[in-house]
């Protein structure tokens, strides 16, 4: 039966997660956001009692910085087959977390996105020698964003290992990771089917760091470029299967996207969350009163701007929630965690700047985190795919077109 | 499109069902119903078309309920869902197999003529919607009240046509707001008629003419005297104004504010004028003038509550919200086809990303207007507060509804300016979704 509220049960998730985010992400946002490159040592100490908690089963079966592995494992089952399970409760985790902080909740140890990967096609052996490790994830390079087919990246088998040449790039903690998980390409005349993930220790000789970047937003979570120079792996650490298949290897890949689209999302509909309750905050010590009543057009721009904001807040949150509630269910998602990416993405930027507008030189200054949370939004409507990619997947399925037909 | 033939049975079917869920309640026979409301569905199966003319009918009530009955709400579950219920999915799909296979083909007929085909608004009352807001025990069809089963059905029938969803939808109103507020004499007197065969025409007369209207301070004045109330005042954009023979109007009470009164039609003082409108012209729109209405003390519904009032009027966003829904569906989806149709430059124009992202955004805001709305609606159900998820869902249906209509012209270049395609009729009806306030409610 319809129902569009939060479940009781992940109360406690929600609860734990905005006390992590209020008394370890907010009072050191500015600090990392202006120490850039400086390890967040007061993370370590979180991340062991969230390991605790995940082995526990404290956070629902789910870390709250996990990225959903599309239900690995049996989600708790609900009323009529009806699951609200681990991927609602990473999502409802990662909401609050990046209320308090995006950057830092990046920064996470071993709670990066190879490690989603990792979950999604590794095999038994590798599960055991992988899991539970840092885990950061090499696509982008400087020739290929968007078109993750188009990587240069080549891995070449040399006896019992793989040898590894190119250049990556905006690898998330990958300095401070333990496992780089690389995407390169066997046989670069065979397109998409040729792309593999290897996983790489990061103390491997071939792995060099080029530099760290500096950026708009998320300062807390360093963004390393690699060179990979003749950087050699065990054969055994080719993630999934080793054989070129014409279809479905590449998409394989592609669907751990599936999974943390409405993640990514959901980042962005908590530090829009932020904005807005800041700004409501701000309007109100102004004297602006809101009335949800009252049609907007009898109130004052101010007021009537922010309930515009809220509206399209709720929209994202709810096609957020609706992605992750597909996922477990098993209910094919792919179309519904663009929107929900596509959506969230853009209101998340477009509110935390209009936050920044009505708030003046209060939200322009950094007495207040109001301008860091704008800088930070706009990293959530680009990676794990552009708007642009987003609305591509969703006019695609939609309209029944091929990537040949809709370019 | 080539109307089902299964349509008309199945929505016989649901109609069925709720007759029978009626006729086997326990409730009729205690409360002594059961003649009455045999020989009414009798008289009603016999008449062909209405014979009671505008002010004819007369409401006199059956037998009165010592205490006014209400519909409980909906066991609520404590789980995230997005299924409705089978009951929801069976009146739903009734409802929008009608729509499309009924209403769609008549609609663009029926928004020159400014009027809904009166065998339509009869077959409409088999789909049992002026029944799903009234108490079991007063002959209602579902057992449970469900703001989410009306806001399917509307979406439902909107997306055949929200002119004549609202011609359809305008009696429930009525019959849904005296379900919830009304006395026990006023729901004795009112309600057998809603769930006859030959649903009365009726309208809830909020909304007044000019800019910035605010539902709060009405210009509709109420004020008492001789021991019952006087109207005076105008009311607009009222659904159906013409043909009705029972009103809701909102008016100015001093001292408790705006508040509610039944008005029958034939009562002194009213005149009624024709007031098209840019869209939902099937919904043959009217104006109101009251002058020295008399009222007695029993017209005043829900007792001149501030919380009743502000409830109608949101509730009433919702109904809107619903129906846009419904019509924005209606727009994606021609306008899904119409661009892998259209060919320009040697192929379709849905091989251009400044056409395909356009449909795609079309979807995204269509699915998040839906989902809250349907929030919105579950936490009316849930008895929980729903002003501020009313306040969203309206805020979205003012701006991203009505822009899901004018890239729906747009997409269609000059072939959706001309009315060989219905998408104009769609630009003009969503204008409405996002500014009428009454006329109905879920």
């Amino acid at each position: 039966m319809i129902n569009l509220e939060l479940p009781r049960k992940l109360g406690g998730l929600v609860a734990q997660s905005h006390q992590v985010a209020t008394e370890i992400f907010r009072p050191n946002s500015r600090k990392y956001d202006t120490a850039e490159h400086e390890y967040p040592k007061e993370l370590d100490m979180l991340a062991a009692v969230i390991d605790g908690m995940n082995e526990s089963g404290a956070l629902g079966g789910a870390g709250a910085g996990t990225v959903g592995s599309g239900g690995n494992g049996a989600p708790p089952k609900g009323e009529g087959g009806n699951r609200n399970g681990s991927n609602m409760a990473s999502l409802l985790g990662l909401i609050e977390l990046c209320w308090g902080d995006v950057g830092l909740l990046l920064a996470m140890p071993r709670q990066g996105l190879g490690q989603a990967a990792i979950a999604a096609v590794a095999n038994p052996e590798q599960l055991a020698r992988f899991g539970g490790k840092w885990a950061a994830m090499a696509i982008t390079e400087p020739e290929a964003g968007s078109d993750s087919a188009a990587i240069r990246t080549t891995a070449k088998l040399d006896g019992d290992e793989y040898v590894l040449n190119g250049e990556k790039i905006y690898v998330t903690s990958g300095d401070r990771a333990e496992l780089v998980v690389v995407w390169a390409s066997l046989d670069r005349s065979q397109g998409r089917a040729a792309i593999k993930s290897f996983v790489v220790e990061r103390d491997n000789p071939g792995l060099k760091l080029d530099r760290l970047e500096h950026k708009l937003g998320i300062r807390a979570s360093d963004t390393a470029n690699f060179f990979l120079q003749d950087c050699r792996v065990p054969k055994e650490n080719l993630l999934g299967d080793p054989e070129i298949a014409p279809k479905g290897g590449f998409s394989g890949v592609m669907q751990t996207f599936d999974n943390t689209r409405p993640l990514v999302a959901g980042m962005a509909v908590g530090v829009a969350r932020a904005c807005l309750e800041a700004t409501r905050e701000q309007l109100e010590s102004a004297g602006i009163e809101i009335d949800y009543d009252l049609p907007p057009a009898l109130q004052s721009a101010a007021a009537a701007e922010f309930i515009a904001m809220e509206a399209d807040w709720e929209a994202a949150r709810l096609l957020t929630l609706q992605a992750a509630w597909m996922a477990d269910n098993k209910k094919p998602n792919s179309l519904q965690a663009s929107m929900a990416k596509a959506k969230a993405g853009r209101v998340g930027t477009d509110l935390a700047l209009r936050c920044v507008a009505l708030c003046g030189a209060t939200g322009y200054a950094e007495g207040e985190l109001l301008e860091k949370w704008a800088r930070d939004a706009k990293i959530l409507d680009l990676f794990e795919g552009t708007q642009q990619i987003q609305l591509l997947i969703v006019a695609r399925q939609l309209l029944g077109k091929t990537s040949a037909e809709l370019k | 499109m080539a109307p089902d033939p299964n349509i008309a049975g199945r929505s016989m079917a649901v109609g069925l069902r709720a007759l029978n869920r009626f006729a086997s309640s326990g409730a009729i026979d205690r409360l002594g119903l059961r003649d009455p409301v045999v020989s009414l569905l009798h008289q009603a199966s016999k008449t062909t078309g209405r014979t009671a003319a505008r002010a004819g009918r007369t409401f006199a009530a059956a037998q009165r309920l010592s205490r006014p009955a209400r519909q409980p709400s909906a066991r609520s579950s404590d789980l995230f869902d997005l299924t409705p219920s089978d009951e929801q999915l069976m009146l739903r799909d009734s409802t929008r197999d009608f729509a499309l296979a009924r209403v769609r083909p008549v609609a663009e007929s029926a928004d020159a003529d400014c009027a809904a085909p009166p065998n339509l608004l009869a077959q409409a009352n088999e789909l049992g919607l002026s029944m799903v807001g009234v108490p079991e025990e007063l002959g209602g069809a579902v057992q449970e009240r469900s703001a989410t089963t009306t806001v399917l059905m509307s979406e439902a029938l909107a997306q055949g046509d929200m002119g004549i969803a609202v011609a359809c939808l305008a009696p429930a109103a009525v019959s849904t707001a005296i379900s919830l507020w009304g006395d026990e004499q006023q729901q004795a007197t009112y309600l057998p008629e809603f769930v006859g065969e030959s649903v009365p025409a009726a309208a809830l007369a909020v909304m007044e003419p000019g800019p910035l209207f605010n539902p709060f301070a009405l210009s509709t004045t109420a004020r008492q005297a001789g021991g019952g109330y006087v109207l005076d005042g105008v009311k607009a954009l009222v659904p159906r104004a013409a043909d009705s023979e029972l009103f809701v109007i909102a008016a100015d009470l001093p001292g408790d504010g705006p508040s509610l009164f039944i008005v029958e039609p034939g009562t002194a003082g009213i005149s009624i004028e024709a007031e098209p409108a840019m869209g939902i012209r099937a919904a043959a729109t009217g104006r109101l003038i009251l002058e020295e209405v008399q009222l007695p003390a029993t017209a005043l519904l829900g007792g001149g509550e501030r919380s009743v009032f502000t409830e109608c009027i949101q509730l009433g966003r919702l109904a809107w919200s619903a129906l846009a829904v419904g019509t924005g569906q209606a727009t994606l989806a021609y306008v899904s086809d119409y661009v892998k149709e259209r060919k320009a430059f040697g192929e379709p124009i849905a091989n251009r990303q400044a056409v395909a992202f356009t449909v795609a955004n079309m979807a995204i805001e269509l699915d998040g207007l839906r989902l809250t709305t349907y929030r919105a609606a579950g936490l009316v159900d849930q008895g929980k507060p729903f002003s501020r998820e009313v306040a969203l869902a309206r805020r979205l249906c003012t701006d991203r509804a009505m822009t899901i209509g004018s890239d729906g012209v747009q997409m269609l270049g000059g072939h959706g300016f001309v009315k060989e395609h219905p998408v104009e009729r769609w630009y003009r009806d969503l204008r409405a979704a996002g500014l009428m306030e009454g006329a109905l409610l879920v």
